[in-house]
């Protein structure tokens, strides 16, 4: 299963998310849960069609409204995003092995991503010291992401000294002193009294005689429609001239994102983002709406309050964040990057047709490999979930090898017709493949039963999984 | 400490912010029938006011009900269902209660525990009330001395181990000085933490055993502060420290600023809690008492 930034779960598999929406705490969590617990509902309304109508995608929409919203992304951006996604669904073609609510919502995902996404964001630190300067609401962790950020800058090779510019909160100046101190960074602190624009210049001047080369700015919480405390900290930047001014926000922050962003965006030459706690259970909507309105790169994440706790910004994982459904949308990300579309449809084809063959099935083998560990695989898909122990234990046996090599030890004629391997054949693989008549029987049996599958298989389904199960299920 | 520059700024307290949902709304709905669109763009002003999707839903579906056919002031009718929301959770009024009454102070990283405690401090030494302060959050940096900063301001007894002790043992000696001091009430700092951190949450439960040993029946008050700028994981944050902690009231914190806190309501209505304070600004003496009706004018006007 996929893991979140520092090891949390993001969201457990989708069969998990419908067994707990049926238990939920409360109306909302419930609400919460089982997004894709409907968006699957849908998603198996859509399945067969060849083309996403208008109303099977109001449904879906309406669901992607609502987890968005929950993500707290912002009530306008959310109706910008929903009309946009809307164009992009209508009419398009619906991969083949891609059931069409998957697909809608990989086009919402892959929106997501694209507004999120662009260039990673590297600090650029010119200026002997660059100064960096961090700016943001009360409590949204700028002391804290000060000290993790001296200490990534310093593991690139940079001496970085941290200032202390917070004059107001009781203790902050305490704090970053302590945080220095537990990773052994120095901290340019002034006594009690002195204003902060005069902590900022003697920091930068004491950077510059103890040969540091950058500057961490930590500045003091403040509101955004404050506008005595607004001024301060434009006249810090007119006085040391960031290289980088970076307005850490609160994973949790809702709807007043936007307003916040813009308004220090406006007053300062903010050059980046940095999302913290994202340690935490918030879907980080926020970063979505803050990007989307100010184009602001989001220049890293803040996971945790160990001083290590600081990440580069992965644009598709937030994405998967926001909606809440990451399972669904790997399967559906990973199924097109990995599965070779021409084979796809080829074997689906043969499928169709009956004449799925034993070398048809090497081959689709072949591909869930490329996937990656069949657990994961497995995992990802509704319902298999529980089929997900016994086949990673079957890849861990290596019996997904063993097939392989049965098969492999078949010669193209047994491989096109296994009715003609009779007992002389079968001992003949089972030695070239190094197991034995017995294994080899299983698989032959289990391929009869899986060519009896799909026969009654109707639509242009891949049906990956029924082959799987019957072989490693047990 | 410095004191911050004076501000002259809106946020609830202060004067209704501008351009908040009062505005939009008496626009909306100032002259006569609510049509379709209408009710949608109500809809977003109160989502823009963080009550999340599942609570405006519920509360413009009931306006609605309650409209009917009739030509109404549908504007009236939204207030109305917010108000009864947080009304009937009991109006936030916070009794002490007999000496002493333990409060504990919990939630997550940043929404302004240790400044609430002063605040909440010095309101009731203005009562005439005797406190002591009790530094539990022994994690963060610089937080034991945070709170003793403002014990010294205030001029009140903190009890605090060194950093890195156990919250327990702090609570426990907070809670035997205020019983020997006589005092009416210990206010209990403890760390902020990330309401999916299951062991820091298990934390809180060992906290309050160990009080409840030396008192039965203790904490009296568990006070869960909410940021209002919090989107909708207060909700889960709501939850969470409930079943940990057991919260008997919320603190809604920094509704100086423009965000409404509206999960806040959603929260205390999940909750069946009142919300007991806000928190509307810097100052020490910037703590109210939570008044729904004001409240709700202040969301609904401007």
């Amino acid at each position: 299963m996929r893991r979140a930034y520092d090891g949390q779960p993001l969201s457990g598999p989708a069969a998990r998310s419908i067994e707990r929406a049926n238990h939920a705490i409360g109306p909302s969590s419930l609400m919460f849960e089982s997004l894709s617990a409907r968006l699957q509902a849908v998603t198996d309304r859509l399945r067969g069609k060849a083309k996403i109508t208008e109303a099977d995608l109001d449904v879906a929409l309406r669901e992607i409204r609502l987890a968005l919203l929950e993500a707290d992304v912002n009530f306008k951006v959310v109706k910008e995003f929903v009309a946009r996604v809307r164009e992009r669904a209508l009419g398009a073609d619906v991969l083949n092995g891609v059931q069409p609510g998957q697909q809608i919502v990989k086009i919402v995902h892959d929106g997501l991503v694209e507004v999120l996404g662009g260039e990673r964001h590297r600090l650029s630190l010119g200026g002997r010291p660059a100064v960096i300067m961090l700016v943001g609401l009360q409590g949204s962790g700028k002391t804290t992401t000060a000290a993790k950020l001296a200490v990534r800058l310093r593991k690139d090779g940079r001496k970085p000294l941290l200032v202390a510019a917070d004059v107001y909160r009781p203790a902050a100046v305490d704090q970053l002193v302590q945080l220095g101190d537990q990773v052994g960074i120095e901290v340019h602190t002034r006594s009690v009294g002195t204003p902060a624009l005069e902590v900022a210049r003697s920091g930068l001047e004491a950077a510059r005689q103890r040969g540091k080369d950058v500057v961490l700015l930590d500045t003091a919480g403040r509101l955004h429609v404050d506008e005595p405390m607004m001024d301060e900290l434009v006249r810090i930047a007119g006085a040391v001239t960031p290289a980088e001014t970076l307005l850490v926000v609160d994973a949790m922050t809702g709807q007043e994102s936007v307003r916040v962003a813009e308004a220090f965006h406006q007053r300062l030459p903010v050059s980046g983002l940095v999302l913290t706690k994202m340690d935490g259970d918030a879907r980080g909507g926020a970063a979505l709406s803050i990007r989307s309105v100010t184009g602001l790169p989001i220049s890293f994440i803040g996971t945790g309050e160990r001083t290590d706790g600081l990440e580069p910004f992965h644009p598709d994982r937030l994405a998967q964040r926001i909606l809440g459904m990451g399972d669904i949308l790997s399967l559906v990300e990973r199924a097109q990057e990995t599965i070779d579309q021409a084979e796809a449809e080829r074997v689906a084809q043969r499928m169709m047709e009956a004449r799925f063959t034993l070398e048809d099935f090497r081959s689709q083998l072949a591909q869930v490999k490329k996937m990656g560990p069949i657990g994961q695989v497995l995992q990802m898909i509704p319902g298999a979930g529980q089929m997900a122990g016994a086949a990673q234990q079957a890849v861990d046996d290596g019996q997904l090898k063993r097939i392989e090599a049965i098969i492999d030890s078949m010669t193209p004629a047994e491989r096109r017709q296994p009715e003609i391997i009779k007992a002389s054949r079968r001992r003949r693989i089972a030695l070239g493949s190094g197991t034995t008549t017995a294994e080899v029987n299983r698989v032959l049996k289990q391929f009869a039963e899986m060519q009896r599958l799909v026969k009654q298989l109707s639509g242009g389904r891949l049906p990956n999984l029924p082959g799987l199960r019957g072989l490693m299920g047990r | 400490m410095m004191p911050r520059p004076a501000r002259s700024a809106g946020g609830l307290g202060l004067r209704p912010a501008s351009g908040g949902l009062g505005s939009r709304l008496r626009a909306l709905l100032g002259a006569g029938r609510a049509t379709e669109a209408t009710w949608e763009e109500v809809e977003e002003a109160l989502i823009a006011a963080d009550f999340g999707p599942q609570a405006t839903l519920e509360m413009v579906d009931a306006a609605r009900a309650a409209a009917g056919r009739n030509q109404v002031d549908a504007r009236a009718l939204l207030a109305a269902e917010v108000r009864r929301r947080l009304e009937g959770i009991g109006a936030g009024r916070f009794e002490l209660g007999p000496p002493p009454a333990v409060i504990l102070v919990v939630g997550v990283n940043g929404t302004g525990k240790t400044t609430t405690i002063a605040k909440l401090a010095y309101r009731l030494q203005r009562e005439g009330k005797q406190i002591v302060l009790a530094a539990g959050d022994t994690f963060r940096a610089a937080a034991i001395e945070q709170l003793r900063i403002w014990g010294d301001e205030l001029g009140l007894p903190v009890v605090a181990q060194r950093a890195g002790a156990d919250p327990g043992a702090v609570a426990f000696d907070a809670v035997a000085a205020a019983e020997s001091r006589g005092a009416d009430a210990v206010i209990i700092d403890t760390a902020g933490r990330l309401q999916n951190k299951t062991q820091l949450m298990a934390e809180l439960t060992k906290i309050r055993n160990v009080i409840a040993r030396r008192l039965p029946d203790q904490p009296r008050h568990v006070l869960l502060v909410l940021d209002a700028a919090t989107g909708q994981n207060g909700l889960a944050q709501a939850e969470a420290f409930s079943r940990e902690a057991g919260v008997t009231g919320i603190v809604l914190t920094k509704l100086d600023g423009t965000a409404k806190g509206g999960v806040a309501v959603a929260a205390a209505d999940r909750l069946g809690v009142p919300i007991l304070f806000a928190g509307i600004g810097e100052e020490i003496d910037q703590l109210a008492p939570f008044d729904p009706a004001a409240y709700v004018d202040w969301l609904f006007a401007g």
